[in-house]
């Protein structure tokens, strides 16, 4: 294996990682939150 | 006929399913409303407003500067594991066939009118997308996180995609006279950012993507990494140089960051040394017709 496979493959394990993590602590749930909301900033009205 | 002729009619293809997808809740457009389900835990890989009717998942990189505004609270390991992914698989070929905004700035870039070519110039300028990804995406909602403050800076003052798909489409409708009532001086400003960058784009090659976008920026980064993309194969290169001088776009290296992938170098090439590979995969390119007749 190369080191730029090597590379990759860690930084996609640790991508997968963080999603598992993010999905525990809450993260998952508060992009539900934020999106299924009118985002006032988006659109320019605050 | 030559199957490279076919290339950008299939990514316009594609283009245009992703768009579709990604706004799938047509009901939304009719109703003036957005979708509330819960595919809006996932992001799309594209820019595309979650505020916009027909959004069914949310946007990353509005979804990442809320992240970050809630740094204080929890850290934002979910998005930006989500981007790390599609940028080690996908890397950049996102913003040539996965992202709705770039559809829009090519599909304005077909107006005929004299355009402004690339230089050095326009080099330099394509520098600020990684200022504002620093800026308005990272430091200015962290800072203000820790003063219990929400501050999505991009989406805010820039994002021409939230004007475009979000406030356009949500505030045009008639059921949402309310909404209406709360115009200010912060969406007229938004709406000077979204011409400005419309009518930038039917001159200049996908004007945003190349000088503002901070999700294209955060892309390019990965983009030597990425498993999908165009790829030289050295052997069969003279260094001509014509991919470089026929790119649209800021290129140094074919594929490079500021490469989005629209594929015209695999069109251009004198001698076919350019294929679209999935890492050692051709999907597309001029090896692809020699493997088909020997298997």
């Amino acid at each position: 294996m190369s080191r730029r496979a090597a590379l990759w493959a860690a930084l996609l394990g640790a991508g997968v990682l963080l999603i598992v993590l993010g999905v525990w602590n809450g993260g998952a749930r508060d992009v539900l939150a934020k999106a299924v909301k009118i985002c006032s900033e988006c659109i320019g009205l605050g | 006929m030559d199957r490279r002729l076919k290339t950008p009619r299939v990514r316009r293809l594609i283009q245009l399913y992703a768009a579709l997808l990604y706004n799938a809740h047509l009901k939304g457009f009719a109703k003036g409303q957005i979708y509330t389900g819960p595919l809006k835990n996932l992001c799309v890989p594209g820019l595309n407003c979650y505020s916009c009717p027909g959004a069914v998942a949310a946007c990353p990189l509005g979804a990442l500067q809320n992240a970050i505004a809630s740094a204080a609270d929890r850290p934002a390991f979910y998005v930006v594991g989500v981007l790390l992914v599609f940028g080690l698989l996908l890397g950049r070929v996102i913003c040539g066939f996965l992202c709705p905004f770039g559809l829009i700035q090519e599909l304005l870039h077909k107006i005929p009118t004299k355009k402004v070519k690339k230089s050095p110039l326009t080099r330099r300028i394509s520098r600020i997308k990684y200022v504002l990804l620093v800026l308005l995406v990272v430091v200015i909602p962290l800072y203000f996180a820790f003063r219990r403050v929400p501050l999505p800076a991009f989406c805010k003052y820039v994002c021409p995609a939230g004007t475009l798909e979000g406030a356009v489409l949500l505030l045009l409708h008639p059921a949402n006279t309310a909404l209406r009532s709360l115009i200010g001086g912060l969406f007229w400003w938004k709406l000077w950012v979204l011409l400005a960058v419309l009518l930038g784009c039917v001159f200049v090659y996908r004007a945003f993507c190349r000088f503002l976008c901070p999700l294209g920026a955060l892309y390019g980064l990965l983009s030597k990494l990425a498993l999908l993309g165009v790829r030289v194969d050295p052997s069969r290169c003279t260094d001509c140089g014509a991919c470089v001088s026929q790119c649209p776009t800021d290129i140094r290296r074919v594929g490079d960051a500021e490469c989005v992938h629209c594929m015209h170098c695999i069109t251009v090439c004198p001698t076919k040394a350019i294929s679209f590979r999935a890492g050692k995969l051709v999907l597309h390119g001029p090896e692809l017709p020699e493997r088909r007749r020997h298997s």
